[in-house]
């Protein structure tokens, strides 16, 4: 009996503990926001985040998400900042893999508040986009930045 | 065989304009009883669907002012699916908040909807905005009428029609229902809006109908579709095409948990055109419980003709062909008696060899389907670019009519022409008949690399003579591969369609030109991949370019020019559809030497490439594909180690009338990028019949950090017919890439992928 949250909810599993937590979020879940692409995680579209931090879900087995928090791009309040600069710099085309691209993303500025076009690269070159949105994904992070840290001035002026 | 008919036609994406309107209009388009309400439509709208207007198949209007206005296209991330619902709109005068995208069916009476070619927009546009314009003249017909006022004292504006002297106002949904009365005006009574009305053809606010739910994560994909009972699938293929079944054993299979039993598919009877390829399935409680299974089958296989394919042979044998004369498929003057003088009068004679392998589409989302046959018929629904063919193939398959097979079209994750062929719906409905239930079947990145319908292989081999002035007096261009014609007949070894694919129609001003193609045998299933036979031909043809550029210590931007000579129509003399294109898209050298300049302009040519130091580099190619111009130059750097990066590509576009800017500027940074990975790591390959990748490991597609830094798109301003958008930005990349290596290291490199040769 594996015990997890997902999305702030509490859950519990006890199916086969080796079955990767992307065919739990997508086959038992119903969360199909989370998508399938390489089963490797050498393409990062099944990204979410474990207890904050950036995972593949397809090489995750679900025995080593005991105790732990995983939230998936349907646990983002939309429209989260990086979402929002997603829709502003238009970066999707057929958009499968973009919610791994956000998802690695928000992790990514959660860590770096503006980050570098190097460090963009860095945290963001195991997602792949066969479309080619790369330069766009990269202005998106720099907005989201700009966006966060608009946030995170309101906050402070307001406390 | 119908089908291939069908499906060899459109290999060459010269879908008849003409015809295709006349096929649409002639099955009702503006018939008012012809009433077509989607099932999803009903189910989200209940009774509303009651009042609704519907002037057409492809739009209605409901009494709360809600435009339904259908996509017969897939949307595969060029963005059609958002750009025709546009046209209709505009022609409407819709308010585009107010508009509803319902994703049609497959059903003939939208006439052809493969998406492919590049075609979406400009085989429909004229129909789209004949659409909407006659919903505009019907919607003020309605309000003339209630205010007793003559129509030509009305006008529109987005959702209402307006009474000018009077200033009255009446809203679209309001004049649904009368309007639904009122009688279809012909097309000669409908008025289309002068391009200076136009809210949204060709304006920058136009954004993707979906982008919401994508970045939400609410857009469903076909890996995202279910049906209530259904099972899940995982196919063990036969590894070598054409093998069958001689025995196996399930036991360590069904004792995987999960698992719940397994089946068999037959495999086809050649030609194979996009049936299922055979193999055993494992039928289970979840996707991964499937996959698991396969791995404890143990399967043995029997013989087939195609285990003697081995690349490294095969290569030999295309170059082998393509050094003897060929099949001629253009031919200006009389290029052997210029190669027979030889080296008379300072003419030089250059030859040179250039290979590409095959290559796998790699979609982000693997081919996935669910599917249920019940009673004779067969429900499915699929990401597929072509619900026709999905029709026909299970038709095909199942021995039941076309007519019985409704096939529902969910978003594309990616598609690049794999999802064309539609063989993992026809195993869904195959394993579903066998079953009793609804069956989703997944196929994993292994299956989609090894299984693909490939891009060919090809051998090309290019001769000049070049005059004292250094421009050739005679060219000669042979090309070599397995045609895609081998999908659909068993015994095509030469191409056919593919000839009009940057091979036939080559604009260069030559007194002595002949282009041929040579026969090669398939071993693997071949299909179309994001511009096609485009690909090898533009590499081949503006990699020689360049080289002679070279050799005569010429500027290659002003020695393309030259090549493509003064401002002309050109005339090919060619027949049946790329006459028809020919005709409505004539091959324009000014065209194509403005998309040059621009590009040559943009990007410093001439000032930023002299300066360049050891290492640095910039090339050029220009290609006309799916009747768009482009020309593209990239820069590269060669670092110490021989790595190859991209901070720049310059890229000019002329595509004529286009409807959404911003998405074709993604359009051509995503070629760049598509194009970076076949130049740069792109390679399949064969042993013994089974091919040697299976994921991104081994086959490598451009990741962030390797992509270009940085890709400028210049948009030229056009009122000539739309053309295509989605596959001509691939063509010029690698060529004007291979270009520029060879200005930044002075190697000369022959043959894609750039990964297999040392560049230090």
């Amino acid at each position: 009996m594996i015990r997890f949250k997902v999305n702030g909810k509490e859950t519990v599993f006890d199916g086969d503990p080796d079955m990767p937590l992307l065919w739990y979020l997508r086959d038992v879940a119903a969360l199909t926001g989370t998508k399938f692409g390489c089963g490797m995680a050498l393409c990062g579209a099944c990204t979410v985040h474990q207890n904050g931090a950036a995972i593949r879900s397809c090489t995750t087995p679900m025995r080593e998400v005991g105790g732990a928090e995983i939230t998936t791009i349907e646990g983002i309040a939309p429209m989260h900042p990086v979402q929002k600069a997603w829709m502003e710099i238009r970066v999707p085309q057929c958009g499968y893999c973009q919610t791994g691209q956000i998802m690695q993303a928000i992790a990514l500025l959660r860590e770096n508040k503006d980050p570098s076009d190097a460090e963009i690269d860095t945290a963001m070159s195991g997602n792949l986009c066969r479309c080619g949105t790369y330069q766009r994904i990269r202005a998106a992070i720099h907005e989201a930045a700009k966006h966060l840290a608009a946030k995170h001035q309101a906050a402070k002026e307001t406390a | 065989m119908k089908l291939i008919e069908n499906v060899s036609r459109h290999v060459s994406r010269h879908v008849s304009r003409r015809g295709f309107l006349q096929g649409a209009l002639a099955t009702g388009v503006f018939v008012l009883g012809a009433r077509f309400v989607p099932e999803l439509l009903r189910a989200a709208e209940g009774d509303a669907a009651a009042t609704t207007f519907e002037p057409s198949l492809w739009m209605s209007i409901a009494s709360d002012g809600t435009v339904t206005i259908v996509a017969h296209r897939s949307e595969m991330g060029c963005g059609s699916r958002t750009a025709l619902p546009l046209v209709v709109a505009d022609e409407l005068d819709a308010d585009w908040s107010k508009v509803k995208i319902e994703q049609a069916i497959g059903d003939p009476k939208y006439g052809e909807q493969d998406t492919d070619g590049s075609h979406s927009v400009r085989s429909s546009f004229d129909l789209m905005r004949q659409v909407g314009a006659t919903g505009r003249v019907m919607l003020i017909s309605a309000a003339a009428a209630q205010w007793g006022v003559s129509p030509k004292e009305c006008t529109t504006e987005p959702h209402f029609v307006v009474h000018q002297a009077s200033g009255r106002k009446l809203g679209y949904g309001v004049l649904a229902a009368a309007a639904a009365k009122l009688p279809v005006p012909k097309k000669e009574d409908v008025p289309l809006k002068p391009r200076s009305e136009w809210r949204y053809i060709g304006k920058e606010s136009n954004a993707l109908f979906h982008l919401p739910e994508i970045v939400t994560g609410k857009a469903i994909f076909g890996m995202d579709a279910t049906m209530p009972g259904m099972v899940y699938a995982s196919v063990e293929h036969p590894p070598v095409l054409g093998q069958k079944i001689k025995s196996y054993d399930d036991k360590a299979a069904l004792k995987v948990p999960g698992v719940q039993k397994t089946l068999t598919i037959e495999t086809f009877k050649p030609p194979h055109v996009f049936q299922p390829l055979g193999g055993v399935a494992v039928i289970a409680d979840n996707t991964y419980a499937a996959f698991q299974g396969r791995k404890s089958l143990k399967i043995k296989w029997d013989s087939s003709p195609h285990s003697v394919y081995n690349s490294a042979p095969f290569r030999k044998t295309l170059e082998a062909t393509s050094r003897q004369a060929g099949k001629v498929v253009r031919n200006v003057g009389d290029v052997d008696a210029v190669f027979a003088k030889g080296g008379e009068s300072g003419t030089k004679i250059i030859e040179a060899e250039y290979y590409t392998p095959h290559l796998a589409h790699v979609s982000m989302e693997p081919p996935v389907a669910v599917a249920e046959y019940r009673d004779g018929k067969v429900l499915a629904w699929a990401p597929t670019q072509n619900p026709q063919a999905v029709q026909e193939t299970i038709a095909g398959v199942l021995g039941i009519k076309k007519e019985d097979v409704t096939c529902h079209v969910t978003l594309l994750g990616g598609g690049f022409g794999r999802k064309s062929k539609p063989d993992q719906v026809a195993e869904a409905a195959v394993l579903s008949k066998q079953l009793g239930k609804p069956v989703k079947v997944v196929w994993s990145r292994e299956d989609d690399i090894r299984f693909d319908f490939f891009h060919s292989v090809a051998a090309m081999y290019m001769k000049a003579a070049v005059g004292p002035e250094g421009k050739p007096t005679a060219w000669l261009q042979r090309t070599v591969y397995p045609p895609i014609g081998s999908t659909f007949d068993a015994s095509a070894t030469y191409a056919l369609d593919e000839m009009g694919l940057g091979w036939n129609n080559l604009p260069f001003d030559i007194a002595n030109h002949r282009a041929e193609n040579g026969p090669a045998d398939y071993h693997v299933r071949i299909g179309w991949l994001r511009s096609v036979a485009n690909i090898y031909h533009a590499f081949a043809i503006h990699s020689f370019a360049d080289e002679l550029a070279h050799n005569a210590n010429k500027d290659s931007v002003q020695y393309l020019l030259d090549l493509i000579g003064p401002a002309r129509i050109v005339n090919l003399d060619l027949k049946g559809e790329e006459a028809e294109d020919a005709k409505n898209y004539p091959l324009d050298t000014a065209r194509l030497r403005r998309v040059v300049e621009i590009a040559a302009e943009k990007s410093g040519w001439g000032k930023r490439s002299m300066q360049m130091g050891k290492g640095r580099g910039m090339g050029i190619a220009a290609h006309r594909s799916f009747l768009t111009y482009v020309a593209t130059v990239v820069e590269v750097e060669v670092d110490s180690k021989g790595q190859v990066h991209i901070p720049n590509v310059w890229t000019a576009v002329d595509a004529g009338t286009i409807v959404s800017p911003d998405n074709i500027r993604n359009q051509f940074e995503g070629a760049a990028v598509f194009g970076t990975s076949l130049a740069l790591f792109g390679e399949i390959t064969a042993t013994d019949g089974v091919i040697d990748q299976s994921n991104f490991h081994n086959f490598q597609l451009t990741r962030m950090n390797r992509a270009p830094r940085h890709v400028d798109v210049q948009i030229v301003k056009s009122e000539a017919p739309p053309a295509g958008v989605g596959e001509p930005g691939v063509p010029p990349f690698a060529p004007a890439l291979y270009n520029a290596v060879f200005a930044a290291t002075g190697k000369r490199v022959r043959e894609l992928p750039l990964s297999k040769t040392k560049l230090v």
